[in-house]
């Protein structure tokens, strides 16, 4: 089997792996970079979300030999001032608990935020209904989306 | 400030005041005999107690750099900063000079660690002040030694030493090598920092210690550890609990590319504590080839007497059991005669399913046996009692057990149970030592659970001609999580009955808690909160049904029933528990439950008309040494669509130490209340979980979670005063306030958890 070629964070990356590997593993283990998370395996609680041409897809559900060719982006890559502006919402307003989530929420508001300037509630809740949070920080991260749509502005 | 976890322990003593030999603090002598000293409460009642030691938890390097050692888990309740918060501001340390690091487990050095119980800051606020103020007298007295001066005349200002008279400074990095090997101050020469100088304690914008780290994705969880040479592993446990291998085929799995080595993991016998299920294990180059390994493994399995727990005919065992007598844990009055008199009697019976925590984190962690050690790298919200349980299963000392302990990555419980970590520890010894990473997947997680109990709770209440409450009745019947430890049990234990079956403090002249048996067919452990949510459940939904046949505002028959100010020694209500808490320092004070119900009910502005189809409901409740009373406001469409505008929670824990934090748990507990009343139900049949994900085991998502969760935190007269839990109390007053709000606007009395479609139309 030859090599699947991709990019990962800028960088070309090379995998020598089984196709149907999620790129969640292959990422986490292969590539060693662990900031994006294993939840569900099925695409239910998005702790996993990465970009894949700059959409948010859930990694854990996506064989990494479908996406050959790609530009995947994870937290530890993240970079622009919409990622600039929510990581710094998430810092200011102490969105974190135990925090596990929390890279998948943040991919997943980076998305929203580069579509949408301006969310509304509800254009939060379709785009971060996917996102579980078990320690409950929902009120913040609608806050925190909704600060960093106004430092944009600015 | 940073707060990476590298867990370096020996880096604390290495690096300032630690240097040099150290005594362990408390412990009686080997001839005090136990009857010679008094009860003893709190975290000194808890195994390894609370310690003092400046030497074990603060070292200020040469440059300044304050680095302070924080025992407890970090699971989201924000307790590596409040903690740090605390020491650092007792030593009048500068907070951008000052980083945490995470100890290892190591009960007999640090005193206990167990991340549960909301008890962190209940048990060691003080301890932790006079950590810091040992600290800031032995960098004064090594100011106090250089310069020649009195030490009286020596005063420590946001990092440095000052001496008024000459003008003389010395920053804290300059005499912390002197200061490590003076003596600690004895307890009763420290001196305390006048609480209006405080300048961490009670703010709530200091920030989070970790919230760089977990925003920009270099935070490490127990299942990030990553180890040269590691291997992957995931289990096949026994579908139903205390079942066992009988037959297998493994040469499926063993030709998946990756698959390394299956492994027979042997199953404990019932009733099996922390120990883990045993079932086979698939040993892998990587995670996914070890699950793909474990879908091709042929098992046929011996269910065991288990395989017959099947959840609705269980339901209907409770059910039967609650209409009849049982154990009387509580009894003054007479009941049945006050009954048999009432004008008025209402009867209900009150249904709440298994839960399981699911962390989003789902339990992991690596482990790797060298010779007769074992080094552990996991998410644990209890290291000693992993260090004691791997010790078991692999046979050796507990002190040989290394845990290092990392971010978890939520706990509510699920994570003081390490039979993963010991089922990494079993596999690094059978691959010869090299380290492995064990991982549960969500099924995994919700099938081979320590699930919250399952419980019908019935209650009987009498009215007088005037809707006087003249009689309560209660039987709670759920199985314990002592039958997950001991053979035989069939009674809830004291703290579980302490957690709101026994301990109501009302205004009725007879009153009578009985607890008949229920039998246990899974493994039963504390979820956050604990039983407080099928007794607060219970009872106060009762509450607001008893006002309704007395055609009474729920609010106002509330308080009557909770009745005027008063200092209840718990005892007195049979509750001889109380969270281990000293019975008088930690009476219950329902001056403390009245004045959160009426703070929750000002502010929710309880009694103003609201709009067709909604409707406010109302419930209060003491838990882990603390008050809780919160106002669901819910709105209730045609098709019976259920939406939640605002939730109103007053708490009164005492003195605040990290306000933000304190409201983040609050609003975590809303909506974790809110959750487990709408979606939360583990389920069985043939003795195996019925959920297998979260499509199935549903929580709440952000569409469905109250957008306007308001938190009101009542005022602390001083900061000596007792410290309440924060965690917790939270979550149990939510499901009874959402469910008296469901009835309020639309009439409908829900009393089987979950709500899930049972106000469909």
């Amino acid at each position: 089997m030859p090599p699947i070629k991709l990019t990962l964070n800028g960088k070309p990356w090379s995998v020598d792996a089984d196709p149907d590997m999620p790129l969640l593993w292959a990422v986490r283990e292969i590539a060693g970079k662990t900031g994006s998370k294993f939840g569900c395996g099925a695409a239910q609680c998005g702790a996993c979300t990465m970009h894949v041409d700059g959409q948010p897809v859930r990694a854990c559900s996506t064989p990494i030999g479908s996406i050959a060719g790609s530009k995947v982006t994870t937290i530890e890559g993240i970079e622009g001032k919409v990622a600039r502006a929510v990581q710094d919402a998430w810092v200011k307003l102490d969105v974190v608990q135990c925090g596990y989530c929390q890279s998948g929420q943040i991919m997943s508001a980076v998305a929203l935020l580069t579509d949408n300037a301006k969310p509304t509630d509800q254009d939060i809740d379709s785009a971060m209904s996917g996102n579980l949070c078990r320690c409950s920080t929902y009120v913040r991260i609608r806050a925190a989306i909704h600060e960093a749509a106004k430092a944009l502005e600015i | 400030m940073s707060g990476t976890i590298t867990n370096l322990s020996r880096r604390a003593v290495l690096m300032g005041l630690g240097a040099g030999t150290f005594v362990l603090a408390g412990g009686l002598g080997p001839a005090a005999r136990a009857e010679d000293s008094p009860k003893k409460y709190g975290g000194d009642a808890m195994p390894g107690g609370v310690k003092d030691d400046p030497r074990l938890f603060v070292a200020v390097a040469a440059d300044g750099t304050v680095t302070i050692l924080c025992h407890r888990a970090e699971m989201g309740q924000g307790v590596r900063t409040s903690w740090a918060m605390v020491i650092a501001d007792e030593m009048d340390a500068d907070w951008a000079k000052v980083r945490v690091d995470q100890a290892p487990g190591d009960e007999a050095r640090y005193g206990n660690q167990n991340t549960d119980g909301s008890r962190s800051m209940r048990h060691h606020f003080q301890a932790l002040r006079r950590i810091g103020a040992a600290a800031r007298q032995m960098l004064a007295q090594a100011a106090a030694s250089q310069w020649g001066v009195p030490v009286a005349e020596v005063t420590a200002d946001h990092h440095s030493l000052m001496h008024a008279a000459s003008g003389r400074r010395l920053g804290y990095g300059e005499v912390a090598a002197a200061a490590a090997a003076l003596p600690v101050p004895a307890r009763e020469a420290l001196v305390f920092k006048d609480p209006a100088k405080f300048r961490y304690i009670g703010r709530a914008d200091i920030g989070l210690v970790d919230g760089f780290d977990i925003t920009t994705g270099r935070a490490t969880y127990g299942i990030d550890v990553r180890r040269e040479n590691m291997l992957y592993a995931v289990v096949a446990r026994p579908p139903v609990h205390g079942g066992k291998l009988v037959h297998y085929e493994v040469d499926e799995a063993l030709k998946v590319p990756g698959v390394v080595k299956v492994v027979v993991l042997n199953t404990a016998p019932l009733p099996s504590g922390f120990l883990p299920k045993g079932g086979l294990a698939v040993v892998a180059e990587n995670t996914w080839a070890a699950l793909k390994g474990r879908e091709k493994l042929k098992i046929t399995w011996d269910d065991g007497p288990n395989v017959r727990y099947d959840s609705a005919a269980y339901r209907a065992e409770l059910e039967a059991a609650a209409r009849a007598p049982g154990q009387v844990a509580r009894n003054q009055g007479d009941v049945d005669t006050a009954l048999k008199a009432a004008a008025k009697r209402v009867t209900a019976e009150y249904y709440i399913p298994h839960l399981a925590q699911a962390p989003m984190e789902p339990p992991a962690a690596v482990a790797q046996v060298t010779g007769d050690a074992c080094e552990i790298w996991g998410s644990t919200q209890a290291p000693q009692t992993t260090r004691e349980t791997v010790a078991k299963v692999l046979s050796i000392p507990a002190v040989k057990v290394t845990v290092h302990q990392t971010l978890v990555g939520g706990g509510f419980g699920r994570k003081s149970k390490p039979d993963y970590i010991a089922e990494a520890a079993l596999l690094s010894r059978a691959m010869d030592g090299r380290p492995v990473k064990l991982t549960f997947t969500r099924t995994d997680d919700l099938h081979h659970g320590f699930l919250h109990t399952v419980s019908v709770e019935r209650l009987e209440g009498g009215l007088d001609a005037k809707g006087k409450p003249v009689a309560w009745l209660h039987r709670t019947v759920a199985p314990a999580i002592n039958a997950t430890f001991a053979p035989g049990v069939k009674h809830e234990g004291a703290s579980e009955l302490g957690m709101g079956a026994v301990n109501t403090p009302w205004i009725v002249p007879n009153l009578r808690v009985e607890n008949p048996e229920a039998e246990s067919h899974t493994r039963i452990g504390w979820f956050r909160s604990v039983s407080n949510i099928p007794h607060a459940f219970a009872v106060q939904s009762f509450v607001a049904e008893l006002a309704a046949a007395a055609g009474r505002d729920p609010k106002d028959f509330l308080l009557d029933l909770i009745g005027p100010g008063r200092q209840i020694n718990p005892a007195d209500m049979a509750d001889g528990w109380n969270y281990n808490e000293d019975p008088v320092a930690y009476a219950y004070d329902t001056g403390r439950l009245r004045g959160v119900v009426e703070r929750a009910a000002k502010e929710a502005g309880w009694g103003k008309p609201l709009p067709k189809g909604q409707g406010r409901g109302i419930a209060a409740h003491r838990s882990f040494a603390s008050y809780a009373a919160a106002v669901v406001q819910v709105a209730v469409d045609a098709q019976g669509k259920l939406t939640i505008p605002r939730v109103d929670i007053a708490f009164d824990c005492g003195p605040v130490i990290n306000p933000d934090r304190v409201r983040a748990q609050l609003e975590g507990a809303v909506i974790q209340g809110v959750s487990l009343a709408t979606l939360g139900e583990i389920s069985f049949k043939a003795g195996q979980v019925q959920q297998d994900n979260f499509d199935s085991y549903e929580v709440t998502r952000i569409e469905a979670a109250p957008k306007d969760i308001r938190v009101h935190l009542m005022p602390a007269a001083q900061y000596d005063a007792p410290l309440g839990g924060v965690g917790e109390p939270g979550v149990p007053p939510i499901a009874p306030a959402l469910l008296n709000a469901i009835h309020a606007a639309t009439g409908k009395r829900i009393r089987s958890l979950p709500i899930r479609d049972q106000l469909r139309a």
